[in-house]
């Protein structure tokens, strides 16, 4: 599914976001991401939404090598997968339901089957109540969620999610990462980006710490089952 | 296509002010221009209307036959520089002389006989009033044997052609000048419209938008602003000049066909800016 192969990434100026770095998700699969700031896995995510490509190795997303892809390949790839950032990154003159249903816009769904859409994702989320909400009236962890409406809207095989809840407090993480593993549990891989130690220790999951750029830990391989789902 | 449009649309309710602001940078931007342009227009106008006055003038030997006379007149309007000819006999050459130097009125009355030859005056055509072609066509006219002689304002032709080249330079220079900045204004302009967004369009991007449905909105919005930039920059123009026309001299504005070059040229300025705005963003994610 995502599969990176001796990946460097290098930056101008010589350098090294990531030094070697291979790795396997595999379908349905719960992945954190672990390591300082500045450790590389902001940079695994970019890699695999193709926001770059890898120096040197292969990445390979749903079976094609990135470089590969034609630049009108990109957007039909990044709607298979579902991303959620640390800021929300969400539309501010829009509702809550007009950022997801623009998701599904973008990608040319017919107009009557935006609203169901919408409608289901959004009570997925636990914000049915307040679709027609401006991001700036929804509390922190609301906005994430509208941000993983989003992300879910278009049935993705994979949730990236790069620091999900670092802007959000104790209550708000919990329920927030609660969301993720339901998400998973439905059969979507996640691989979530967290410097959250405490987060990582709650659930028993695979984890891949980074370090300077290069892979110093990863659970799933020391237990000798990279496929599994923990 | 509706989708374009409503996000178009949105962009102008969401930021109204400085969508107004940049439409306005970039009526203002092209009003400079038309000004210059307009100016330019005018000048050349006054000056092919001083051209007009071009003639060259074959005086006829008397006695020349009135037939003779009238041959030669067909010969000389098939010469391709020339627009018309006509015949002043020697009676009408006094009585436009008398009309036109009446302080002379006494020696006039004195004569005995009339002093004055026949002529034909020759206009040229207005691409042919240049010194070269007007020495060309005297000269042929010098070959005719009724000829006595040809006459044709030397000097103030020769003058009247470097007048000429210097205003075609001079608008043409000052005109590329403000277009070229003009160019650079409303670029700048739309670009900050985008840089606003770029945000916006890294979002759009990460969903899955293609480049095409990301670009297109913008270029919609683009050519509206350049378009309507366009339409105020010749409304502008054109009570800049009434007031002119009104307080100091008689003027010529743009014809229909030239008042909607230019705002197709704001239209395809606020297009091409746009595009290359966007693209800019687009590249980088």
């Amino acid at each position: 599914m995502i599969t990176l192969t001796r990946v460097f990434k290098a930056y101008p100026k010589g350098v090294f976001a990531l030094r070697d770095v291979s790795l396997h998700v595999a379908k349905a699969e719960f992945v954190f991401l672990t390591g300082h700031s500045g450790a590389g896995k902001s940079s695994v995510l970019r890699l695999v939404y193709v926001g770059d490509l890898p120096t040197e190795g292969e990445v390979r997303v749903a079976g094609r090598p990135t470089q590969t892809l034609r630049p009108r390949d990109i957007p039909k790839l990044r709607r298979r997968l579902g991303i959620v950032f640390q800021d929300f990154r969400l539309l501010a003159d829009r509702t809550a339901e007009e950022n997801v249903a623009f998701a599904l816009e973008v990608t040319g769904v017919r107009r009557d089957a935006v609203g169901p859409k919408v409608a289901r994702v959004l009570a997925q989320v636990g914000l049915a109540a307040k679709a027609r909400a401006f991001p700036h009236e929804l509390s922190g962890g609301e906005q994430q969620r509208v941000a993983i409406a989003r992300a879910l809207v278009n049935d993705p095989f994979v949730l990236l999610a790069d620091e999900p809840t670092g802007n959000l407090d104790e209550r708000a993480t919990r329920g927030v990462f609660q969301l993720l593993r339901e998400i998973n549990a439905n059969g979507t891989a996640v691989v979530m980006a967290t410097h959250d130690l405490d987060l990582v220790r709650q659930a028993n999951y695979r984890t891949i710490e980074l370090e300077s750029g290069a892979v110093v830990y990863d659970s799933g391989v020391d237990a000798g089952d990279a496929e599994g789902t923990a | 296509m509706r989708l374009a449009l409503r996000e178009a649309l949105r962009s102008f309710r969401r930021a109204p002010v400085l969508s107004l602001l940049s439409i306005t940078t970039i009526a203002f931007a092209l009003f400079v221009v038309g000004l210059v342009v307009l100016v330019g227009l005018n000048v050349r106008a006054a000056l092919e209307e001083v051209g007009e006055r071009v003639e060259v003038v074959v005086y006829l030997r008397r006695g020349t036959p009135l037939e003779a006379a009238t041959f030669a007149m067909e010969d000389i309007l098939a010469f391709p520089e020339v627009a018309d000819v006509a015949y002043v006999s020697e009676d009408e050459a006094l009585r436009k002389a008398r009309e036109e130097l009446r302080e002379f009125q006494d020696v006039f009355d004195d004569l005995t006989r009339n002093p004055l030859p026949a002529s034909l005056e020759i206009q040229l055509k207005p691409a042919f009033r240049d010194a070269l072609h007007v020495e060309d066509v005297a000269e042929r006219l010098r070959g005719f044997r009724f000829a006595e002689d040809v006459r044709y304002g030397r000097d103030w032709i020769a003058k009247l052609d470097r007048l000429r080249s210097i205003a075609a330079a001079v608008s043409v220079l000052i005109s590329a000048a403000f277009a070229a900045a003009s160019v650079i204004i409303i670029g700048t302009t739309i670009r900050l419209t985008i840089l606003q967004r770029a945000r916006e369009i890294a979002i759009m991007r990460l969903v899955g938008a293609t480049a095409g449905f990301v670009r297109f909105p913008f270029l919609l919005e683009g050519a509206f602003k350049g378009a309507i930039g366009g339409v105020l920059a010749v409304i502008l123009s054109y009570l800049a000049f009434a007031v002119v026309n009104r307080l100091v001299l008689q003027g010529r504005f743009f014809s229909p066909g030239e008042a909607a070059l230019f705002v197709a040229a704001g239209l395809v300025l606020g297009l091409f800016s746009s595009a290359v705005s966007v693209g800019r963003h687009l590249r980088e994610i």
